[in-house]
């Protein structure tokens, strides 16, 4: 398996992926945004009372954490924004989503490939030669219906807004290129009165 | 300790929308009526971990969940419980199995036993063990006691029910 740091992954920019959702998103649909994808959803610009920036987290939990949004809540829009370093630590949370089958959860897999805020360590899905897990097969063999894959942004930015409201659940895997030296994200403010302003919007009509 | 229809009716009495739940053999004997209880979803989870944040997200979004998994998995998700309960301060109410409890003079030597009361006073849980299965009654009401006072002091709480054949 890989044992160095210099493992490359060619896709799209991660700020001008999430800039497409960004764009795209609706005025009532829950954004939520854990390691480097939070880092990069705030410094695009201020934060809409539905963005759940999950920082600080429990890493793995994001899915799950939109799960359960997305039950309470079914007639609003749950976008998680998760890494593949995340998604591998809690790959039965695939399983757990297609089971309850949640119409309204979209997954996004932000892939590139490595632990990109812990120094660019390549994940164990990485192999030697260069050879990946597949994400898109794991999430159909999990159960997922709709599994779409994105090497580059035209095509993502085509295709984002039907994804996100066509029935779900939705799982997107988005190839990203790895950002060098980046740092991990702070939160924007402490974090219980954060979830009660959250709170208070979500279960708003 | 307790049967299915027991724990539904407790449940249904503090309003419970969603059980996140992995059975063991005691907590897996009430799946049958919780699935068929018409207020409450069952929701099973595939690791203990999922359950704490499952039961975030559904409080965030207005529901009343309760994560329901045995000892060992409370020491499985012990992150995911710290950022739920702590990092965000979620009022989380969990029914957490203690396995081997009642069998500890037939069938010593469960670990469990060692762990499970330091780790919840590690966490600093509000945390009550209910282990009189010749007091019923008494035990459903005052987990719900347990459960009232918690929610109305926007705390977590746990409520330790003791399993094994005494």
């Amino acid at each position: 398996m890989a044992t160095g740091n210099d493992t490359t992954s060619s896709g799209m920019p991660l700020v001008e992926s999430l800039q497409v959702l960004r764009d795209t998103r609706g005025d009532d649909e829950v954004v939520l945004t854990v390691m480097g994808t939070a880092r990069e959803w705030m410094a695009l610009g201020d934060l809409h009372p539905l963005d759940w920036i999950y920082v600080p987290s429990s890493m793995g939990q994001a899915p799950s954490l939109g799960l359960g949004m997305a039950l309470a809540q079914p007639g609003k829009n749950v976008v998680v924004c998760n890494g593949d370093g995340c998604l591998l630590m809690n790959l039965g949370s695939l399983v757990t989503i297609t089971q309850q089958a949640p119409k309204n959860l979209t997954l996004i897999i932000f892939d590139n490939g490595i632990y990109e805020i812990t120094g660019g360590q390549p994940t164990p899905a990485i192999d030697d030669d260069g050879s990946r897990v597949d994400y898109p097969g794991l999430a159909r063999a999990a159960g997922f219906q709709q599994v779409h894959v994105f090497d580059d942004l035209v095509s993502w930015q085509a295709a984002a807004r039907d994804l996100i409201d066509a029935d779900g659940p939705t799982f997107i895997h988005l190839s990203i290129s790895p950002v060098p030296g980046a740092s991990g994200p702070r939160s924007p403010s402490k974090a219980p009165p954060r979830a009660h302003a959250f709170a208070k919007s979500f279960r708003a009509d | 300790m307790f049967t299915g229809p027991q724990i539904v009716s407790l449940l249904t009495e503090l309003g419970i929308t969603h059980v996140v739940t992995i059975p063991d053999s005691t907590l897996g004997q009430w799946e049958d009526d919780i699935r068929a209880a018409a207020a409450i979803s069952y929701l099973g989870v595939c690791r203990e971990g999922e359950a704490w944040a499952v039961a975030a997200g559904l409080y965030l979004g207005g529901a009343r969940p309760l994560v329901m998994i045995q000892c060992t998995g409370l020491f499985e998700s012990g992150d995911s419980l710290r950022n739920a309960l702590f990092d965000y301060q979620l009022p989380l109410f969990a029914m957490i199995g203690y396995r081997s409890f009642l069998s500890q003079a037939t069938l010593p030597g469960d670990t469990c036993l060692a762990f499970t009361e330091p780790v919840l006073d590690a966490w600093g849980l509000d945390w009550v063990l209910y282990d009189r299965p010749e007091d019923l009654p008494g035990q459903l009401e005052a987990i719900a006691g347990q459960y009232h006072r918690c929610q109305e002091a926007g705390v977590p709480g746990v409520a330790l029910v003791a399993e094994g054949r005494a």
